[in-house]
């Protein structure tokens, strides 16, 4: 297969359509209107369904209420506009509907900046919204992985009935990368007519299917709570994914980071190794479930003096890394907020303080 | 001897949860009786709202959906546009429509989704205990007015059908009363057009009702009526505000 160029933000439309889903509601915000716009001309070309909601607080509830009817369904978005689609996402997941949802993050908190940031981790992996759920959360580090990510993320979301988010930047979203669309990742929808409200004669069936969140009776919603629970702890046994980098030296320092971080990160190291100096790197792909036994194992090596956490963020993934490594070594954090991407330089120089 | 009167198969046969002289059970038999009689049941799902009827899914007997507050019509936008075959309505009251989802409903309308709503106007918060709503009358006392709703201070009460009604694109906008039953007649038949123009394809068609609570009102059922069809009715005006003729004439 050719591959094409594309921009991340439209290579994340087109992956949508090539895994079959063909239904986009969406707002625009800046990094990722893009996606909206190429959406726009192409799903009418495939006989989708485009439209652009009035805010994302109601574009959250738009992808609900297609979810619930058992439509294959997803939205784009970016920080601010995901903390609007915070409620609706608790209530897809307390209601268990499949749903994925793409916060392309740029730099806050409010309105913050328009250059990419990775401040919504704890976000996404922590409190997508009030209440005992989780999202599964995935973060792609180029324009491929995007791709490859948001394919799979669909069947993800049907297998857990639950939200899948794709963490992406606004280096990701508008950066253009060569990409190909494996055919191997387009999937049927599952069939949900055990739930979902699809109608009674779509169903051939005299039952009805409810899709609610509400649940008044304490042992009813405690029961609900342990179902959900039941998923999350799922997803830690199947669905972590991560990636080494340069683990087989006896490198001093472990550097933990993801996305477009996780790239600044590869040079630096390669950098660092032509003087001698060696560093490895664990990239989460997964960062919940995140890959706390392998994080947690990689600092363990003898040869590694210190573990840091390198982030767009002012240190939200490195409480998870310091939860892993359970104090056995130091754990240290660095990064910038504001938009501006750390260079390999960078980090080479922060990363020899710690040796 | 034969039945002669019956629970529609579209109204589950179970006891509502709802205050005596509350329309709610007035207006969920209404709608169910205009499903049976469209033949609509098999392929009809509802949206409940929040607020008294947030338990509206008990009293049916086909697919529905709980929304959040005041995002019924978001909701019922994604079902129609990925399942236009689907029959799609939301059953809204003054807090859930006319106060947060303002915005949800106005835009619905406006761009012609093609389900109905079913809005129930008792100009009060009924579920967390009476407070003031946007629909609240000038002078009416509730939990949050308690010196009576000042207008000076918080502004005119709200008009939906009539806003509504003020957008091009919408097909039927109507108001009906459920307080007696010569108005009950009337909102059948409303709420029944409503629906067939959905079924015709038409976009956006909305019913409001003019309802009573009589618990938070602080009135017998009966007084309830009577201040219903006293203060609000010369206010909410009932009739047709906008249908597909007139507007193509």
């Amino acid at each position: 297969m050719a591959k094409i160029l594309m921009k991340g933000n439209e290579a994340i439309g087109e992956a949508a359509i090539r895994a079959g889903c063909l239904n986009y509601f969406a707002y625009p915000i800046t990094p990722q209107s893009e996606v909206a716009e190429y959406l726009s001309r192409r799903m009418p070309e495939v006989g989708g369904v485009f439209l652009q909601g009035e805010s994302e607080v109601a574009v959250s509830y738009m992808i609900f209420g297609a979810a619930a009817a058992g439509a294959r369904i997803f939205t784009t978005s970016s920080s601010p506009g995901i903390s609007l689609m915070s409620e609706g996402i608790s209530y897809i997941a307390g209601a268990q509907c499949p749903a994925v949802f793409v916060n392309i993050m740029r730099g806050g908190p409010g309105l913050g900046g328009i250059l990419p940031s990775q401040a919504d981790y704890l976000q996404a992996t922590k409190g997508m919204g009030h209440g005992d759920f989780r999202l599964l959360v995935m973060a792609p580090a180029s324009v491929q992985e995007a791709v490859e990510m948001v394919m799979k993320a669909f069947p993800l979301a049907e297998k857990y009935r639950n939200p899948v988010m794709i963490l992406g930047d606004g280096l990701i979203g508008q950066m253009m990368e060569p990409v190909e669309f494996p055919d191997h990742l387009k999937t049927e929808p599952s069939n949900k007519d055990a739930w979902a409200t699809n109608g009674m004669d779509a169903r051939n069936s005299r039952q009805r299917n409810m899709v609610k969140s509400l649940c008044l009776n304490p042992e009813e919603l405690n029961n609900n709570n342990l179902v959900l629970k039941a998923k999350y702890d799922q997803m830690k046994k199947e669905e972590v994914m991560f990636e080494r980098f340069h683990t087989e030296v006896d490198y001093q320092v472990l550097i933990v980071s993801y996305g477009t971080m996780s790239r600044v990160c590869r040079t630096a190291i390669e950098n660092m190794h032509a003087e001698g100096i060696e560093v490895a790197m664990i990239r989460p792909q997964t960062l919940f479930p995140f890959p706390e036994a392998e994080v947690l194992s990689a600092a363990q090596k003898n040869s590694c003096q210190a573990v840091a956490s390198i982030e767009m963020s002012m240190g939200q993934m490195l409480e998870d890394v310091q939860r892993c490594v359970q104090g056995k070594k130091p754990v240290h954090w660095y990064g910038k907020c504001g938009g501006d991407v750390p260079t390999p330089e960078e980090v080479a120089d922060y990363i020899r303080t710690l040796i | 001897m034969g039945k002669t009167f019956q629970k529609p198969e579209a109204l589950a046969d179970t006891v509502t949860h709802y205050c005596p002289g509350c329309t709610h059970g007035v207006i969920h038999r209404l709608v169910a009786e205009v499903i049976d009689e469209l033949g609509i049941r098999g392929r009809t799902v509802g949206i409940a709202p929040v607020g008294c009827a947030v338990l509206a899914y008990n009293y049916f007997t086909f697919d529905f959906q709980e929304a959040a507050h005041g995002r019924a019509p978001a909701m019922a936008t994604g079902i129609k546009r990925v399942r236009p075959d689907l029959v799609v309505f939301t059953y809204q009251g003054d807090g859930d429509l006319a106060s947060i989802g303002m915005g949800e409903i106005i835009h619905a309308a406006n761009r012609g989704e093609k389900f109905t709503t079913i809005f129930v106007n008792n100009a009060v918060y009924g579920m967390t205990g009476g407070q003031m709503a946007p629909t609240t009358m000038p002078g009416q006392r509730t939990t949050t007015s308690p010196f009576g709703r000042n207008t000076d201070e918080v502004g005119m009460p709200i008009k939906v059908a009539e806003l509504l009604a003020s957008l091009q694109t919408p097909a039927y906008i109507a108001r009906q009363a459920v307080i007696k039953p010569k108005y009950i007649v009337k909102a059948k038949k409303a709420i029944k057009q409503a629906f067939q123009y959905q079924l015709a394809g038409r976009c956006y068609s909305f019913v409001e009702l003019i309802s009573t609570c009589p618990t938070n009102w602080g009135l017998t059922p009966v007084d309830a009526v009577k201040w219903a069809e006293d203060t609000m009715l010369p206010y909410y005006q009932l009739g047709e505000y906008k249908t597909p003729e007139a507007s193509a004439a």
